[in-house]
């Protein structure tokens, strides 16, 4: 703490000589000294008279060009009305004249105070080089010696040295203090149950258009076709509220009919699908966007965010992507009335995979 | 009237008002409904001209009879046009994609190769094959008649995952791309759904019926007079675009006025 001025220098002024404060510091063995900042060029406006007289000319007129222009708003705001006598909108183009009158005049005016600072200020005002010397960041001998006697008299002065009992049982309740956040974190409330892995499809219910809500029979679709569709019993839930933009997020779905000799059926899913017809979440399983970027020649499904592709004809199999599992699907039947109806909610759960997933 | 309202019992004035209502009703059909059947009324010259013309422009890849080409390692060469209807035909010809220029992940559009007459006759021989989606009337794609809010929903919710909420198209796997919409015919938008060309799936009468087609052909064809109030449409895709002009000429002038101001002075 107290090391002589110089050993400070030596140990962190590493690589350099420190010979005095105020030379700049050279790199040990460089042949060639740092010659510092050149000094300022001369301007035309410091050794010609006239130069100067015309930067000043400019100067002063931008200033003057400036307060015309303010005054020019002024008058354009009383002038330019915004709508003519019948309640018609006074436009040039698509934006209204008052607007462009407004923004042009203030905004030049603006323009042209800046701009007429920053030439005055490069060639007229004197450009002198000024040194500014940092101060040292250490503190002064005395007041470093002052605040560790003042530290010192404190200890021995609370006794917190000497009465060993009071420190001890101190530092067993500070100890244990982090242990009601720990046990507060620990529990955040009842556990979310599975309506990370629910939706509102279950026995029965229809699937119907999105918007429309219309019902959908097998017939509608031919191969190619994509409908993106929703629950039935979508439709019934409380306009306002979380719950309807939850299931919003979760329940999408599209049907599309695929020639089943084109199709690859996965084992257990042998009677999910109509006649080719197949139903798949519209929610990817990467980060959950919506989609429906479906080509019918290929039925490749791609999602426009991180470019994840799956492979509907093949049980909604991940071909490419950030995606970790396939698109789950949806298990189709139709009811009595013809029309398409879903046998479960889903088997997998709808959108981003997550840590409890398969418990 | 006096005229009229006076006769208004007599013994024949029911037959007259029956008469005069079966030939309004009749005049009516008469001018509204027949163009459908006129085309396909007007067809045997025409189906022999169109298949004329198949044989020369269509056949060296589609097949003399339109059955297609597959080449035995399942390459296909031309799909078979047996039941696309005068619709694919229409939209196909009519965009300037077919005769194809060059085969690729995706055929654009291009200069149209035929005449309106040849198109006519092509899709007439085409149709001639097995029926399929015949060519929408003028009524029903009249950007006019249809309902833009409605047809907005309606396209977000079925086509602007792929051709973008504005319908500037775009990018899909493997090289294929949804094409923007601006400047296509109400006709074609209205083909085009009705029978989803090389990628796009299909969206029948049944799926998505007329009346939501034509609220769809509404709404693009609205928002394409849309005017862009800051003078550029910057693409039209919204506050993405917006925000990448904003950065690169917002910050781009001012980190040029930081190196003008801090430049050596002269």
């Amino acid at each position: 703490m107290t090391t002589p001025e110089s050993g400070e220098m030596a140990e962190y002024g590493e690589g350099r000589t420190g010979t005095s404060e105020l030379e700049p510091a050279q790199p040990v063995g460089d042949p060639i000294p740092d010659p510092g900042p050149a000094p300022p060029a001369e301007r035309m406006t410091d050794i010609d008279l006239k130069a100067e007289q015309r930067v000043e000319r400019q100067v002063a007129s931008m200033f003057g060009l400036a307060s015309l222009l303010i005054l020019a708003f002024l008058v354009a705001f009383v002038i330019f009305p915004l709508t003519t006598d019948d309640g018609g909108a006074v436009d040039v183009g698509a934006v209204r004249v008052s607007n462009v009158a407004l923004g042009v005049t203030l905004g030049l005016a603006l323009v042209l105070i800046g701009l007429g600072a920053i030439h005055w200020a490069r060639k007229l005002m004197t450009s002198k080089m000024v040194i500014h010397e940092r101060h040292q960041l250490r503190s002064t001998d005395d007041v470093r010696a002052e605040t560790l006697a003042d530290f010192e008299l404190g200890t021995a002065e609370s006794t917190f040295g000497r009465r060993k009992m009071i420190r001890n049982s101190l530092i067993g309740a500070m100890a244990l203090l982090p242990l009601p956040a720990v046990f507060l974190l620990r529990d955040l409330g009842p556990a979310p149950g599975g309506v990370k892995k629910n939706t509102l499809w279950d026995t029965g219910v229809r699937v119907v258009h999105d918007r429309t809500f219309a019902p959908i029979r097998p017939s509608e679709l031919q191969v190619g076709s994509l409908v993106v569709a929703m629950p039935e019993n979508f439709e019934e839930l409380p306009h306002e509220g979380p719950e309807r933009i939850n299931q919003r997020a979760k329940s999408p779905v599209f049907l599309i009919r695929i020639d089943p000799d084109d199709l690859r059926i996965e084992e257990g899913r042998e009677n999910w699908q109509v006649d080719g017809i197949l139903c798949y979440s519209k929610i990817c399983t990467h980060v959950g966007c919506p989609i429906t970027l479906y080509e019918s020649d290929t039925h490749h499904m791609l999602c426009p965010c991180h470019q994840s592709t799956f492979n509907l004809a093949d049980a909604g199999e991940v071909i490419f992507g950030p995606a970790a599992r396939p698109l789950p699907q949806l298990p189709l039947a139709v009811d009595e009335e013809g029309y398409l109806i879903a046998q479960s909610d889903f088997v997998d759960p709808v959108g981003p995979s997550f840590w409890e997933m398969n418990t | 009237m006096t005229a009229i309202s006076a006769r208004r019992r007599h013994p024949l004035a029911a037959a007259v008002v029956l008469f005069v209502t079966l030939v309004v009703l009749g005049g009516l059909y008469a001018v509204l409904a027949p163009a459908s059947q006129a085309s396909s009324e007007a067809s045997s010259t025409q189906i022999e001209e169109g298949r004329q013309l198949f044989a020369i422009g269509c056949s060296s890849c589609h097949g003399l009879g339109g059955e297609g080409q597959v080449r035995d390692d399942g390459t296909v060469i031309g799909p078979s046009l047996i039941g696309v209807g005068a619709a694919a035909v229409d939209f196909q010809v009519g965009t300037g994609r077919m005769p194809a220029g060059a085969p690729g992940a995706q055929i654009s559009r291009g200069a149209v190769q035929y005449t309106d007459d040849e198109i006519a006759a092509l899709a007439a021989y085409v149709a001639s094959l097995a029926p399929g989606p015949e060519i929408p009337g003028a009524a029903a794609v009249d950007p006019d008649a249809g309902d833009v809010a409605r047809g907005g929903e309606m396209f977000r919710t079925n086509c602007a995952q792929c051709h973008n909420a504005s319908g500037q198209g775009g990018a899909l796997s493997y090289g294929k791309y949804a094409p923007a919409l601006q400047g296509v015919t109400p006709t074609h938008i209205y083909e085009a759904m009705l029978t989803g060309p090389q990628a796009m799936p299909v969206f029948n009468d049944q799926t998505l019926t007329p009346e939501d087609k034509r609220d769809i052909i509404a709404f693009l064809k609205s928002i394409e007079d849309e005017p862009n109030p800051g003078g550029f449409g910057l693409g039209r895709i919204g506050p993405v675009s917006e925000g990448l002009w904003g950065w690169l000429l917002g910050i781009g002038a001012l980190i040029g006025t930081a190196v003008w101001l801090g430049a050596k002075r002269s």
